[in-house]
């Protein structure tokens, strides 16, 4: 441990920077941003309610890392969100236990996970086609289930997930730390964090060197179709209803969005759960700056898009070659010869 | 002889004709020239921006800002009309080389900063669509006279159906694009990139050039797709149209394209948008089913035609295989 927690805190370094200016210009706009307090053993705060909205996205990114660690991505979590809160709603409505609900909802989001999986690894097509099938048809599954109506319902203890507490916490904080601690542990601890990092970076070797591959995939894209349930268990939970239409719309960008502000490639190999996690901190952070700043909302898109634009220049090959290339002659080192008519770099080679 | 490339664009026609004969055959009424007029007024705004997606998938990329694109082009010529007493001409083209810049920012930035089409589209997507709440979020209705001449211009047929201008705009886009793609350089040039970056860089295609116009060119149809949804809603709405670019990627994919590039016609994604209208018209005649039949026949006819295209490359390519053993190129 005392060898990788410094390389850890070297690599979640830039996230925590963004995040801690991100907040800093959140108690600038408003000064009681850090202030917490406890109301009828509950906790109120704003900071609380950053970690609280942040539960979706959060949940979301990190099936997300894994899956675009193989070099893949999965566009339909959000369509997973919409027909796993419309299953809970409606087993819980027809007089089931919230926990069977529960259940359901989580299994019918492992089998989409499992069918974009089977797609992926067994039919081998293209990650982004193949999870695009579900995105479309997805939400007109959730309509099916709830019938075109939003379905809702009064289970206290499906309705605890979304919007009740425990010890005084917001139930989907609990949730996603919980998660993501398990998946940190179960991919940093076991070599199952290097073999997936492996399939990302060369699928081919990777089964060469003995890797079985195709199960590994599915069980990713499972993975990520669990995640998208719980998430979407807790948005219907906190609104006490399953709206197939809004339930996670757009989510599957901010989770994506969320990975990357997290520093990983989406072309695959190393990634950091942690760092995406940060990620999606980063961006409710931002909705929040947008919204205590008393900006109109309409802002809201344009800031967020300007942000993701800089960040990725930042993290663009090219710029950081630029810097490279600034920082060495600064140092009147002689700059290494421009290769005439660029030598192609791994990632092409690869396209 | 049938080529084998020919043959997913065969499979697209085929499926329409014998869907549109399943659908005649139940209703004859779907044969009058009323729904054939419908179809093509309905989707007209849909099938612009799919051309526009043709040539941005035949090069390997996505482009995911359509949508948003097209609800900003509305928004901005209701608020401009509203405001000043431009003539529309005027803003149409204002506004055309508003979006077509905007795409050749969009490309520029895919080729000089090495980023990935996805997700600088989709900070396009999201700056399309915040442009658009800016300038208004709510509901702006278009008055002027122009536009009302302009929605008078059809053509009558026997039987009654009205073939607008916004449809015969639709076709032009088809025209236009099937002949840039398969008569000047630019379109070897896409196909070329779709092919293989590196290949085609050796080959010496002009890439900073190429992949620069793909994207303005995607982005100039986008807006030409706004003005033909805002002749066709009299309105510009922020809202409106999301969801517009997953539509017009699954119909490129249905008409045949191959996601990954390099391979597919305009003429495919024609029909892809004819076959998605007449998924719609047929729920509307039945009158039983519910809207959301549509997205799940539409995400199956994706599915089934993602396996053919799968089965034929692999057909193709099984024998090579054979020898290399088990390990495929991704």
């Amino acid at each position: 441990m005392s060898a990788t927690t410094p390389s850890v805190f070297k690599r979640i370094l830039p996230q925590l920077i963004i995040l801690a200016v991100v907040l800093a210009l959140n108690v600038i706009v408003f000064p009681g941003f850090l202030n917490i307090e406890v109301h009828n053993g509950r906790i109120f705060g704003n900071l609380i309610d950053v970690l609280n909205r942040g539960a979706p996205v959060a949940l979301l990114c990190i099936g997300m890392t894994l899956v675009i660690a193989t070099r893949g991505i999965d566009l339909s979590v959000g369509a997973v969100m919409a027909i796993a809160g419309a299953t809970a709603a409606s087993l819980v409505s027809d007089g089931h236990h919230w926990t069977t609900s529960l259940l359901g909802a989580l299994l019918v989001g492992s089998l989409c996970g499992l069918w974009n999986g089977f797609l992926v690894a067994v039919l081998r097509i293209q990650p982004i086609v193949a999870t695009l099938v579900l995105m479309v048809a997805g939400r007109g599954i959730a309509q099916l289930i709830t019938e075109g109506t939003i379905l809702t319902f009064i289970d206290p203890g499906l309705i605890r997930l979304g919007a009740g507490t425990i010890i005084g916490i917001p139930t989907p904080i609990l949730i996603w730390i919980a998660l993501g601690a398990g998946a940190i542990l179960a991919v940093r601890r076991t070599a199952l964090g290097m073999l997936i990092e492996a399939i990302g970076i060369n699928e081919a070797s990777s089964r060469l060197a003995g890797i079985n591959s195709r199960v590994l995939l599915i069980c990713v894209y499972a993975m990520t179709g669990l995640c998208a349930a719980l998430a979407g268990v807790i948005v219907a939970a906190d609104i006490k209803g399953a709206d197939a239409n809004n339930a996670g719309l757009w989510l599957e960008l901010d989770a994506i969005l969320a990975v990357v502000i997290g520093g990983n490639s989406l072309l695959g190999g190393r990634f950091s759960i942690l760092a995406s996690l940060l990620g999606a901190l980063i961006i409710q952070s931002v909705n929040s700056l947008i919204l205590l700043s008393g900006m109109p909302p309409e802002f809201n898109l344009i800031i967020k898009s300007v942000l993701i634009l800089c960040i990725l220049v930042i993290q663009s090959p090219k710029v950081g070659h630029l810097i490279y290339m600034l920082r060495a002659s600064s140092l009147h080192v002689p700059p290494p010869e421009p290769p005439s008519r660029r030598v192609l770099t791994p990632k092409e080679d690869a396209q | 002889m049938i080529r084998s490339t020919h043959l997913p664009l065969l499979v697209t026609l085929l499926t329409f004709v014998l869907a549109y004969a399943l659908c005649a055959a139940q209703y004859p009424a779907m044969l009058s020239t009323r729904v054939i007029a419908n179809l093509l007024t309905d989707n007209a705004f849909l099938g612009i921006v799919a051309v526009g997606m043709t040539f941005v998938i035949l090069s390997g990329g996505i482009d995911l800002s359509v949508g948003s694109v097209i609800a900003f082009t509305g928004v901005f010529l209701a608020v401009i009309l509203r405001e000043t007493s431009i003539h529309p001409l005027t803003a149409f083209v204002l506004v055309l080389v508003l979006t077509t810049a905007f795409g050749a920012a969009m490309g520029a930035v895919i080729h000089y900063l090495e980023m990935p089409p996805f997700i600088v589209t989709l900070a396009g997507m999201f700056f399309a669509r915040g442009a658009a709440y800016v300038l208004s979020t709510d509901s702006v209705p278009i008055e002027h006279e122009f536009y009302d001449f302009l929605q008078s211009l059809y053509y009558k047929a026997p039987g009654g159906g009205r073939f607008r201008l916004i449809g015969a705009v639709m076709l032009l886009a088809f025209v236009a694009g099937g002949l840039v793609l398969h008569r000047t350089r630019l379109g070897q040039n896409v196909y070329a990139l779709g092919g293989g970056v590196a290949t085609a860089r050796l080959m010496g295609v002009p890439l900073a050039r190429t992949t620069v116009s793909i994207y303005a060119i995607s982005g100039g149809l986008a807006g030409l797709a706004g003005i033909v949804f805002s002749l066709y809603t009299s309105a510009g709405y922020s809202l409106a149209t999301v969801g517009v670019e997953l539509d017009a990627i699954a119909a490129v994919v249905i008409g045949g394209t191959l996601l990954s590039g390099g391979y597919g016609f305009v003429a495919g994604t024609f029909f892809g948008i004819l076959i998605m209208g007449l998924i719609q018209t047929y729920i509307v005649f039945d009158g039983t089913l519910s809207s959301w039949w549509t997205k799940i026949v539409i995400g199956a006819l994706l599915f089934a035609f993602i396996l053919l295209q799968k089965g034929l490359t692999w057909a193709t390519t099984s024998r090579k295989r054979v020898r290399t053993g088990s390990a495929t190129p991704s």
